[in-house]
């Protein structure tokens, strides 16, 4: 007995179209894709994050994954080392003391790696960017960054939202090949 | 639980925990000496969040600041935003001609939302607590509660964490109309569900047993420490300022303060860990009770801000003169404890001098007092259980 896999499909067809066998419900289907979107596929469904979280917004990266909103629905988990992360959500207020921590970080991610930039102050110093002397005026002057999420905190919403659009970005990985570096996006 | 050090050639070996740790609650770096599993001496590192709020207060005026306060302790910024403008309204105060009077309905409009606001932190407290114990489902319990608190506070003030609501003179603008009985249905809802989060973790044996004893504060010690709040409680000394030195409406409220009593039982002591956890679940109660009395006095809405019964807010222009000369410390009651702000002004606009006296930083100050001897898996017993939230600590 074969599983019944249900129609529609299980991997994506994207480029040129992909070969069906089998046409009797019930059938298992065979779909041919390029092994570049099969890994794409499953990067993008399996985002697992670093749980990183200096400050406020960190509350709010906490509830995101709660079960409100429930980021595992994304395939999102939550990880305690950088080692098993995908995504770096930077969320929070980083110092000049934490910067260099927090590179850290990001290098000891395996490629490919992506960085979402959570609230005003991991995006431009926010709050502090005018008056404090020890806030970093964002995170990216030290790594690059692929999303920008606005807000003081940003709601949930707003980081799945901008989540969503890393997802899209994941889609057109490129494994093999040169990469075109893609300009970040404000989500 | 003392245990005695004991390694065969005296070789230690250096942990270096944090300051990216999901324990830490935030950015705490602690190098740890460990014989074995056995901690010898734990030293904290602080200053990964130092965001220079106090100097920011010295550039700007001060309802300017009440912003900035919500991020000195973001898990109950209302009682932060409180904290502030209490404060300010005493330093307005000590002029006769500059007090401000606050109207009544503002004074239990406050109240209110600074009892939901310690709710919601006791909630990530002791969840949190229970993560670090291993136990992840009693955390998204507290967690789904908290959203419940979260919704509220949208509809009052349009914000979900950093509020910036309560103003000084004031509350920033009225309840919404038809809030107060879905804030009554939360309060209920709160309730049932605390006595299955009770019954969930609390009567658990591994949880229990490893609070039970873990890192015991006596009462001489807590106060020679300079704890504060349910820390303070836990080690069975009684002392609340809502209730001993009470500001706003606080002393036409009733309520239990809950005091540590080596509640684990045979292996428990007063001012274990356990006793800390215990006093803030009672306190969740507690503030739902003052939640209930500060709704029923909530006297009704007048059309205008300055009426000085139903207004939510006193004349603006009160609280944008200039203030007195002199200096102040206002102390009140946070879910972390007694925050005191330190107050010094030279007659202008804007603040000479702000200091903050939180109640984490003396927290994180006896955690090496109280790491030699314990088990390396405990230190994370001794950081959930007195409960600190970093941009306190470092500001």
């Amino acid at each position: 007995m074969v599983d019944p896999v249900p129609s529609g499909s299980i991997c994506p067809v994207r480029t040129g179209g992909g070969l069906t066998v089998g046409s009797r419900p019930g059938d298992c289907e065979l779909h041919l894709t390029a092994v570049e979107d099969f890994l794409n596929w499953g990067k993008e469904h399996s985002l697992f994050y670093l749980l990183f979280a200096t400050a406020c917004c960190g509350i709010e990266l906490m509830q995101t994954g709660g079960p409100r909103y429930d980021v595992d629905r994304l395939g999102m988990i939550p990880r305690a080392s950088p080692r098993q992360a995908d995504l770096l959500i930077v969320a929070g207020t980083i110092t000049h003391k934490m910067a260099s921590r927090a590179k850290r970080l990001w290098e000891q991610m395996a490629e490919p790696r992506w960085v979402v930039s959570m609230g005003s102050c991991a995006n431009a110093g926010g709050p502090f960017s005018k008056f404090s002397y020890s806030v970093l005026n964002g995170i990216d002057k030290h790594f690059p960054v692929d999303i920008y999420v606005p807000g003081c905190p940003p709601r949930p919403e707003a980081l799945i939202d901008g989540v969503i659009e890393l997802r899209e970005r994941v889609r057109r990985w490129q494994t093999l090949g040169v990469r075109p570096r893609d300009a970040a996006v404000i989500a | 639980m003392t245990i005695v050090a004991e390694s065969p050639d005296g070789e230690l070996m250096t942990l270096n925990m944090g300051p990216h740790h999901p324990s830490t609650h935030g950015v705490l770096r602690l190098i740890v000496e460990c014989d074995g599993e056995v901690v010898t001496s734990c030293q904290p590192d602080i200053g990964y969040l130092h965001r220079s709020i106090e100097k920011i207060g010295e550039y700007l005026e001060f309802p300017q600041f009440v912003p900035y306060t919500d991020r000195v302790d973001y898990v109950c910024a209302m009682n932060a935003n409180l904290a502030w403008c209490v404060a300010a309204e005493a330093l307005y105060a000590m002029d006769p001609a500059s007090v401000i009077k606050i109207p009544e309905r503002a004074e239990w409009i406050r109240i209110l939302v600074a009892e939901l606001n310690r709710i919601s932190s006791h909630l990530v407290a002791v969840g949190a607590l229970a993560m670090d114990m291993g136990a992840y489902t009693p955390f998204l319990h507290a967690i789904a509660l908290r959203e419940l608190i979260n919704d509220l506070f949208e509809s009052i003030c349009g914000a979900r964490l950093t509020y910036n609501y309560v103003t000084i003179g004031g509350v920033a603008n009225d309840l919404p109309a038809g809030i107060e009985p879905r804030i009554a249905a939360a309060l209920d809802q709160i309730e049932r569900e605390m006595r299955g989060f009770n019954k969930l973790i609390t009567g658990n044996t591994i949880f229990r047993d490893r609070l039970a004893g873990t890192a015991t504060i006596s009462a001489a010690d807590a106060v020679a420490w300079g704890l504060v709040g349910p820390n303070l409680r836990g080690s069975g000394v009684d002392f609340d300022l809502r209730r001993d030195e009470p500001y706003g409406f606080y002393d036409r409220v009733e309520f239990a303060v809950p005091v540590g009593d080596a509640f684990a039982g045979a292996n428990g002591r007063v001012g274990d860990a356990f006793d800390r956890y215990i006093v803030r679940l009672l306190e969740i109660l507690e503030s739902t009770r003052i939640c209930r009395q500060a709704l029923k006095h909530l006297p009704p809405a007048a059309p205008k801000a300055a009426d000085l019964v139903g207004g939510w807010q006193a004349d603006v222009k009160a609280a944008l003169r200039k203030p007195p000369k002199g200096e102040v410390h206002h102390r009140t009651e946070m879910p972390r404890g007694e925050t005191g702000y330190y107050l010094i002004s030279d007659g202008s606009k804007i603040p000479y001098r702000i200091r903050i006296r939180t109640g984490s930083f003396t927290a994180v100050a006896i955690i090496p007092k109280l790491a030699p001897g314990l088990m390396l898996a405990d230190i994370v017993a001794v950081i959930g259980s007195l409960d600190i939230v970093l941009p306190e600590v470092d500001r």
